[in-house]
């Protein structure tokens, strides 16, 4: 890796070592219970809102209404947006002429970008109407967002009430994470974005008449305001087919950090807002310091592999060194401005937060690369994870750890004071195992389905880590793809599409019925018997128990596709 | 159920219009009014025409050009209208063939001795098939063609390179990257 690869990484974490407390602070203003900061601005228009929907914003939820919300809310958002994937040739606001999606391809879209996920199985620039684009995938960029939110915020608060039957209102908490979280953020940030050249316009395709006498069509559209709650909102699903490789969506190293920046700030942030909430900051620094291990981790080694390049191309004739006139390493589906070293970071910072959005072809990055990027979305959104979900998920985690730990040494399982019991437990591990089932069970059944075979687009170890990356990406709700992988069938867009409903909300419903038993409690004074879950070594057991536990789970699946690839280099 | 039901359909009515109508709108406008040229696509006009965009690179060939990388963007590449990459693994005998034919084609065109190693952007595809930029070493390799052919003399062409060449941002952020599009425009006007 060269200087400037380090140094890159390390304006990152400056940026992030400085908004991650700000945006924390502000979220804990945001979603706790006493004034918070913009109560006069957006106070009128939420009111507004809770209005129109008919929602009482001081009535407070138990967790099976709060749940029930969720899902009517999920449930309309998905129905509405299969409609307009099968209705967009017949809607204004479709200067492309996308015609109707098939009845498969628009229920895996629908749910794709409910469930925060953006796996995409059609291109962008030919397939999606600007009016889906706007109204349906935009829409859900902050609503799927927002609902993570609402879940974290839920899942905090009954880790810290005592003795309350409710955990907060779902109505409010989607609505205040939209107007005062992601709105203003996405509206800074899309600007900026315009400034540096991503396109921002309501056209159909230009025609360009090109220095060689071709012609060239060049896309239009809204894209820098999708571009920036595309990745504040842990969403990833670009306009175009190319993601935030296509030179409209990142088009300098400057956005590209800003890109990766957005990908992280909020996840990590709610970690701060958590500790501010539990009263007890430290709380909030170590499941800090347990994603920031994780994500860190990830990122030096996917840098690393992609900067060194294949021995398989430099045996072809293919210069890979890094000097002064050229980037070298891995370049196959990278973009030069980028580079190998920004984009094994980015691969990295998008697999790690559940967001799907790539600036260069996972597919084709090396074994060693790719593996990392498929090994860090089977840790299940917690480095940082997706908007509200990663910090839901490591607090899962968390108490799996307490758990743990109580085995091992004989300590009482509590965590925040309050004691872990085998209903909790019991909810705990059906959180940690739905995910594993349906990505295993729907990856080896494709494995032996011929028709789901002939979709893999590379051979050898590299089609069974197409199709695993496939389905650990829609079952952790991420969305990024090995591409090669022709999803756009029945069977994947189908069993994808339950793998992601699966990931979703088979995690979201448990974690809040924690949230409610856990909130019922009453806290007990630490003892002599009680495990300090505020130390770095409770962030060591975390990051240890994250490890293992995904270890088990996947190493033999790892081992048969990247692995293998690896030692055949 | 049903009550849940209700105030979720009209909450997404609510957003609807705040997240899918108004924000996008706003956007625009304010992008259409402060930064309308790149709102637009950075695109380039000559003479009234649109020949294409900073932002987008465009196939060239012959050896007058400079030759931007290999794309798999639609079927001859660079196709505007259908971004993407070759998604072909590191190991794939289809990529290993097809990068062996480009290090032979790039050998002969830029008249190369069979030994040299030749910059690997030059021989592999970008994410988005429409990369506007190649590195500075394969710049330099194609600028001895392109001076002969164009009988402008090495130095001053070099000198072009050098002038569309955008270094990493604040010294660390992304590469160096020359863009082939504007360089090519360049040339034409010099000769």
């Amino acid at each position: 890796m060269s200087a400037a690869a380090w140094v890159q990484l390390a304006v990152l974490v400056a940026l992030l070592a400085i908004t991650t407390p700000m945006l924390g602070a502000y979220l804990a203003k945001v979603f706790g219970d006493g004034p918070a900061p913009g109560d006069r601005v957006f106070g009128p228009v939420e009111r507004l809102l809770y209005r129109v929907a008919g929602v009482d914003e001081r009535s407070e939820q138990r967790w099976p209404v709060y749940a029930r919300a969720l899902l009517a809310f999920s449930a309309v958002s998905v129905v509405f947006l299969y409609g307009l994937t099968r209705l967009q040739a017949h809607l204004p606001l479709n200067p492309s002429h996308a015609t109707a999606m098939s009845p498969a391809l628009g229920f895996n879209t629908a749910v794709s970008f409910v469930t925060n996920t953006n796996w995409q199985n059609y291109a962008g620039e030919a397939s999606a109407s600007h009016l889906l684009q706007t109204l349906g995938l935009v829409v859900q960029n902050f609503a799927s967002a927002a609902v993570g939110l609402a879940v974290a915020v839920a899942v905090i608060r009954g880790l810290v009430r005592r003795r309350s039957a409710t955990i907060g209102n779902f109505w409010v908490d989607l609505t205040r994470g939209v107007m005062r979280v992601l709105l203003p953020l996405s509206f800074v940030l899309a600007v900026v974005f315009v400034s540096q050249g991503v396109v921002q316009n309501l056209h159909g395709f230009r025609s360009a008449h090109t220095i060689a006498g071709a012609t060239q069509q060049i896309p239009g559209g809204p894209i820098a305001s999708q571009e920036a709650i595309k990745e504040l909102g842990t969403n990833g699903g670009g306009p175009y087919n190319a993601n935030s490789a296509h030179p409209f969506e990142n088009p300098n190293p400057v956005t590209n950090l800003l890109q990766i920046w957005a990908l992280l700030a909020v996840p990590f942030a709610l970690t701060f807002a958590f500790g501010r909430m539990a009263r007890d900051r430290r709380q909030g620094r170590v499941v800090f310091a347990a994603m920031f291990t994780l994500w860190i981790a990830s990122a030096l080694l996917a840098m690393q592999f992609e900067t060194h390049g294949t021995p398989k191309l430099s045996a072809l004739g293919a210069d890979q060194r890094a000097v002064a006139t050229q980037s070298g390493g891995n370049m196959e589906g990278k973009e030069t401005r980028f580079g190998p070293a920004a984009s094994g970071l980015f691969a990295a910072s998008t697999t790690g937060t559940s967001t799907g959005s790539v600036i260069a072809t996972h597919d084709s990055l090396t074994p060693g690369g790719g593996g990392v990027a498929l090994a860090h979305i089977m840790l299940g959104e917690v480095s940082p994870g997706g908007v509200g979900a990663g910090l839901y998920g490591m607090l899962i985690f968390a108490l799996l750890s307490v758990f743990i730990a109580g085995l091992m040494v004989g300590r009482t399982p509590e965590y925040l004071g309050k004691k872990i019991q085998a209903a909790e437990m019991k909810l705990v591990v059906l959180y940690i195992i739905a995910v594993p089932v349906v990505v295993l069970g729907f990856a080896g059944t494709s494995v032996l389905l011929r028709t789901a075979l002939g979709s893999t687009a590379n051979p050898g170890p590299h089609g069974l880590s197409e199709i695993t990356y496939a389905f650990a990406s829609a079952g952790n709700n991420n969305g990024s793809a090995f591409g090669g992988l022709a999803g756009n069938t029945d069977w994947y867009n189908t069993t994808l599409g339950l793998s992601m409903l699966v990931g979703r909300f088979l995690l979201i419903v448990p974690a809040l019925a924690i949230a409610g038993s856990l909130g019922r409690k009453q806290t007990v004074p630490p003892s002599a018997g009680t495990f300090p879950t505020g130390t770095p070594l409770f962030t060591g057991l975390l990051v240890g128990v994250v490890v293992i536990v995904v270890g088990l789970t996947y190493f033999p699946v790892l081992a048969l596709g990247p692995l293998v690839e690896h030692l055949g280099l | 159920m049903r009550r849940q039901l209700a105030a979720a359909a009209l909450m997404l009515v609510g957003l609807t219009v705040l997240c899918g109508i108004v924000y996008p709108l706003v956007t625009t406008a304010v992008a259409q009014v402060a930064f309308k040229h790149r709102a637009d696509g950075s695109l380039i006009e000559l003479d009234g025409r649109i020949v294409g965009s900073s932002l987008l690179g465009q196939p060239s060939t012959g050896d007058r050009w400079f030759h931007p990388r290999p794309s798999s963007a639609g079927a001859d590449g660079y196709d505007g209208a259908s971004s993407g990459a070759s998604n072909l693994g590191p190991t794939n005998p289809a990529l290993l063939n097809t990068v062996a034919e480009r290090v032979a084609a790039y050998r002969r065109e830029n008249g190369l001795s069979p030994e040299t190693k030749v910059p690997v952007d030059a021989v592999t595809g970008s994410g988005s098939g429409l990369d506007p930029a190649i590195s500075v070493a394969n710049a330099h390799i194609q600028a001895r063609r392109v001076a002969r052919a164009r009988g402008l003399d090495e130095a001053s062409v070099l000198r072009l390179v050098g002038q569309y060449t955008t270094r990493r941002a604040f010294g660390a952020l992304g590469e160096d990257a020359v863009n082939v599009l504007q360089l090519n425009i360049a040339l034409a006007k010099v000769r």
